[in-house]
């Protein structure tokens, strides 16, 4: 490839990846997710009884706090806890526990990003291993990636801080992870496209061109393949060692 | 309307009356209608809410729009102080973008306590509008190093009806157009001070900075239009309560040459697959236009009077 990224990565090569479930004693799961230099743990407590105001009782709350790496929390916080409830709601069975309200916890352990749009996929990944670790019922996993476009008009997946400031615009994308059905066409919908290919968020910071968009998306949904056989094998790898915890 | 809603159905909602149905089982409502290609509010699919704006609604604000989206009322106001522009930029002034939800405009928002949407659409807007690049931060540079103008936006949501992104937007970017940088001077201190009407004495003993009052140039200026993803169906600015039923929104920012500002799916229990995708952009570049012309007949009417 001609591009050279500063850590010697090709253009679409993704940063080293580590998941550890487990980690915390108190909570019902938790998880920490390492991308590169950017670690996020997300404890998950819950079903807790009742729901909070303005929520649908009929169906199980979700509950997202964020809590940056130092200082308090302020807009920025905002705008991720609204989009992470959201996308944990779109794979959460939420007519199992109804009434119920679940938090997720997001504490940001190290950022390796300074607008901090690395961030983000990383918080997404680990809330899902979270909301596993607690058992809660999930239609299916959510993998997130970041792509960013650099200023001579390249693709690069997954930006570290230091391509991070050179970059014109980024997307987040979060997509449904790939199925392993017993059924040939187990994991096609009705229209014939395949479930993962499906975006369930979507978030773009910058001008781009309509074509780089679907280009980032071409390329974040092979990594988001990638990503979800990663954690799939991350997953059941501890599967089974499941010590009650402590309420 | 009576007659269509019956849907077949054998239990007791073949015999309700309209009101009763759309309020026991508003999403069975909702798909009656898309079946038929059609909004309860009789709008096709596809088709955007009566839009209108009015420049100038704010009489003591330097530049103001009150932009209307069927009923979602959106109030924007710009307010320009002098400052020292920081040392990474010193030839730049600075925008500070706030959006408001007062208890007037929803029933979900409680007097006392900010609604939670606030800080979001907030966030978004001034992330919207400064990587659009409509503004040029050096535009609003007076002396390098020394001042430069701090513009405060801040958007009211007067009645929250749905698509209150592309409102605020409209009503910031209208705002903006409106906008009529005043006359300032240097006093005798080295200071500089806004040139009002109490003190055109000093206007001719002190030269202005500038001579006469100005607009901001804009260049592209982003458009927003948010859909609503549910089943096979896109519905195209949607009203509150189709918001509260069907929960997968979609919003897309273009500029005029339809460049990619934002795209923004957070979650969702339906799925965007890239035709989708593609038709909601199609959706947007139509209009872009619309509300594109819409801008220019309100600054053309503005200026006639």
């Amino acid at each position: 490839m001609e591009v050279d990224r500063a850590d010697g990565r090709t253009p679409n090569q993704r940063r080293p990846v580590a998941c550890t479930r487990g980690i915390l004693h108190r909570a019902h799961g938790s998880a920490s997710w390492a991308q590169g230099d950017t670690k996020v743990i997300a404890a998950v407590y819950g079903p807790k009884a009742g729901t909070r105001k303005n929520e649908n009782p009929e169906k199980a709350c979700i509950e997202v706090i964020w809590k940056p790496k130092t200082g308090q929390s302020g807009k920025p916080e905002r705008e991720y806890e609204m989009v992470l409830k959201k996308t944990l709601q779109s794979i959460c069975l939420l007519n199992v526990h109804p009434n119920t309200t679940t938090s997720i916890v997001i504490q940001v352990v190290n950022d390796d990003g300074a607008v901090s749009f690395t961030l983000f996929p990383c918080a997404i990944n680990a809330a899902c291993a979270a909301l596993v670790d607690a058992g809660i019922p999930l239609k299916h996993l959510a993998v997130a990636i970041c792509c960013c476009m650099a200023e001579g008009g390249h693709i690069l997946l997954d930006p570290s801080k230091i391509e991070e400031q050179k970059v014109k615009a980024f997307v987040y994308l979060v997509f449904p992870n790939s199925m392993v059905s017993v059924l040939p066409q187990g994991s096609l919908r009705p229209g014939g496209e395949q479930i993962e290919h499906g975006i369930i968020t979507s978030v773009t910071h910058g001008m781009m061109a309509v074509d780089d968009y679907f280009s980032c998306l071409k390329l974040g949904r092979a990594a988001a393949a990638e990503l979800s056989d990663f954690l799939r094998s991350s997953l059941k790898s501890k599967a089974g060692n499941d010590p009650s915890k402590a309420g | 309307m009576g007659g269509s809603v019956n849907g077949g159905a054998t239990d007791l909602s073949s015999e309700m009356e309209v009101d009763a149905f759309r309020r026991l089982f508003p999403l069975r409502f909702h798909e009656r209608h898309l079946v038929e290609s059609v909004r309860p509010d009789a709008r096709p699919l596809g088709k955007a809410r009566e839009t209108s704006l009015a420049l100038g609604a704010v009489g003591s604000a330097d530049g103001s729009a009150l932009a209307k989206i069927g009923c979602t009322t959106m109030l924007a106001a710009i307010k320009m102080e002098v400052m020292t522009p920081t040392t990474e930029a010193p030839d730049e002034g600075c925008v500070a973008i706030d959006f408001h939800m007062p208890a007037i405009c929803s029933p979900i928002v409680r007097p006392g306590r900010p609604a939670e949407a606030a800080p979001v659409v907030s966030k978004q807007l001034s992330d919207t509008i400064l990587s659009s690049g409509m503004i040029d931060l050096k535009q609003l540079s007076l002396v390098s190093g020394k001042a430069a103008w701090m513009a405060y936006l801040d958007i009211y949501c007067l009645d929250a009806d749905g698509a209150l992104f592309d409102a605020a937007l409209l009503a910031a970017a209208a705002a903006f157009s409106h906008l009529q940088i005043p006359v300032v001077s240097l006093n005798d201190d080295g200071r500089i001070v806004v040139v009002s009407k109490q003190n055109e004495v000093e206007k001719l003993k002190n030269k202005p900075v500038n001579e006469e009052k100005r607009k901001l140039k804009l260049k592209s200026i982003p458009f927003a239009l948010t859909c609503i993803l549910h089943k096979n169906y896109i519905l195209a600015d949607p009203t509150a309560e189709e918001e509260s039923i069907m929960e997968t929104l979609i919003t897309i920012v273009l500029d005029s040459s339809c460049q990619l500002v934002s795209l923004n799916k957070p979650g969702g229990p339906a799925l965007a697959y890239e035709s989708v995708v593609q038709d909601c952009i199609a959706l947007s570049r139509q209009r872009v236009r619309e509300l594109q012309t819409i801008l220019n007949e309100a600054i053309s009417d503005m200026e006639v009077d």
